[in-house]
């Protein structure tokens, strides 16, 4: 969070803002997920988040985490945006979206999704994002706060040759947890088949779905593109089992921190490139120099020369030795009195799994494995870099 | 028991007051997380920053409700800071001080308007 306030006050995690005083006559303007009215059946506490009122938290955060990490969790993450890209063939789409993003999108096959993102002219990450094929079309979904620059940026640099359909009728919705395949493969077989990073369509209780087996929590799960005048009712459905608990945007954080997962905005931005920010592993070889189809995105020289060279500075894992959570801002330096500052905490607080303060950081690259002290209300407090994710993923693979 | 517009309850036994935050401030927090208290002997003047309290969420700091000196802290809360979840108006009390000016006393709400402040 940024400058700590004075006072008791009523906190929300990073990117949120509480909904009191002036904010109150704020959330009037916000948009709803079509699930807004169970959120607050449920006894949500709603928040702003990405012009959407969003629930933070149902029974609690570290409960609501625990929930995930063991049995499952449903979060409503329809705030985000799913676009259709469709064209000629998929050759045309996957070559046109191939100059917008540093992956392999024409080897990708019918039924696969990838990790990826779009790059600016200098290699920094103008959004994170997941693509999936679907026969000739290619499914994405982006970030909430990004996702009208994003269609904006696909329109400019895609249409006419292929078309860009926002899709508004949908929702989205994530069942995450150990605990999710036996209640999707109890609703239909085939979610059992899948393995991570497949799609396929489910029908689940008479409801055709947009299945993926995939998330952003480190566990298995399933993420699934819902007609939105049905997900009340498959969202009820999915909660009547007693493994399923419904989770906020509190949790969610923090699952995915533990997971090592960046948050956009806070972990990486437009000045952030993917070398910065670990995420070498996400371009594949045919893209990289020497590949059929190198380069080719924006900023693929910055790109390309830093995946070859490394970077000044890069994303690390921290865990604080103390129980003072490092939250985002805390600067890092090279000694415990004076000495340069050497990092700064992208993302950091309570990891409620591993019982423990764990944070990521942007560190300049000569300071990775150097002893670190975190700046934490005028103390320097010792936090060592370790490797991330901080728990196991539990992907299906 | 009285209680200030900054979710603090205060407590008088004897000459000094016992202060903790209230069940509603402990809710909206969240799962408290880590708790960071004064040393006992410190003076403080209303409104000195004097508890470090982080939940799940975030950092918040627990204001002196009035002047005087910390004579006690309750460490428990360092080591299991879950308590002011679990008993936030009874085992959960951070810390004991004196009452330099014992009308700074005289604002503070009771229960009932406490209750009526936070609607």
């Amino acid at each position: 969070m940024g400058p700590q306030s004075r006072g008791l006050m009523m906190p929300v995690p990073a990117g949120m803002r509480p909904a009191f005083g002036r904010d109150r006559d704020a959330m009037s303007d916000l948009k709803r997920t079509p699930l807004y009215d169970l959120h607050v059946a449920l006894g949500a506490r709603m928040v702003p988040f990405a012009g959407y009122s969003m629930p933070v938290q149902f029974e609690g955060v570290m409960a609501e985490h625990v929930q995930t990490r063991q049995k499952a969790g449903l979060f409503d993450v329809s705030h985000m945006g799913q676009v259709m890209l469709t064209g000629a063939s998929w050759d045309a789409v996957a070559l046109a979206f191939e100059a917008m993003v540093p992956q392999d999108v024409l080897g990708l096959a019918d039924g696969r999704q990838r990790y990826g993102f779009f790059t600016n002219a200098a290699g920094g990450i103008e959004d994170d994002l997941m693509f999936a094929r679907r026969g000739d079309a290619l499914f994405v979904v982006v970030n909430a706060a990004c996702k009208d620059a994003d269609v904006a940026r696909m329109r400019a640099a895609l249409e006419p040759g292929v078309t860009v359909e926002l899709i508004e009728d949908r929702a989205l919705i994530a069942v995450q947890g150990p605990g999710a395949e036996a209640v999707l493969s109890g609703m239909d077989a085939a979610a059992a088949e899948m393995r991570f990073m497949d799609v396929r369509d489910l029908d689940l209780g008479g409801v055709a779905v947009w299945a993926s087996r995939s998330g952003y929590t480190g566990e298995d799960g399933y993420e699934l593109s819902v007609p939105a005048q049905a997900v009340e009712g498959l969202t009820k459905a999915l909660l009547d089992h007693a493994e399923v608990a419904p989770i906020g945007l509190g949790a969610r954080d923090s699952l995915r921190l533990e997971a090592g997962l960046c948050l956009y905005g806070h972990d990486m931005d437009a000045e952030t490139t993917p070398t910065e920010a670990a995420l070498n592993w996400a371009i594949q070889k045919v893209r990289r120099t020497g590949g059929a189809r190198a380069g080719g995105f924006p900023g693929a020289d910055v790109v390309l020369a830093q995946l070859a060279d490394g970077a000044a500075r890069k994303r690390v894992g921290l865990l604080p030795e103390g129980r003072a959570p490092m939250r985002e801002g805390v600067a890092l330096f090279d000694a415990a009195e004076g000495g340069a500052q050497v990092g700064v905490v992208t993302s950091g607080g309570f990891g409620p799994s591993v019982e423990r303060p764990v944070a990521m950081a942007m560190l300049d690259a000569a300071a990775v494995d150097q002893p670190l002290w975190g700046e934490v209300r005028g103390k320097r407090l010792p936090v060592a870099t370790a490797p991330l994710p901080f728990v196991a993923a539990g992907f299906k693979r | 028991m009285k209680f200030t517009e900054e979710h603090e309850w205060l407590r008088v036994e004897g000459d000094e007051v016992v202060v903790g935050i209230t069940a509603h401030a402990a809710e909206q927090l969240g799962d408290v997380v880590f708790v960071e208290l004064p040393d006992e002997g410190t003076t403080v003047s209303k409104d000195d920053e004097v508890v470090v309290i982080e939940s799940v969420k975030a950092a918040s700091d627990i204001l002196a409700p009035i002047d005087g000196e910390i004579t006690e802290v309750n460490s428990a809360l360092a080591d299991n800071p879950g308590m002011v979840n679990d008993d936030p108006q009874g085992e959960a009390w951070f810390f004991r001080m004196t009452v330099s000016d014992a009308s700074q006393m005289d604002e503070f709400m009771d229960e009932a308007g406490y209750q009526k402040f936070i609607g």
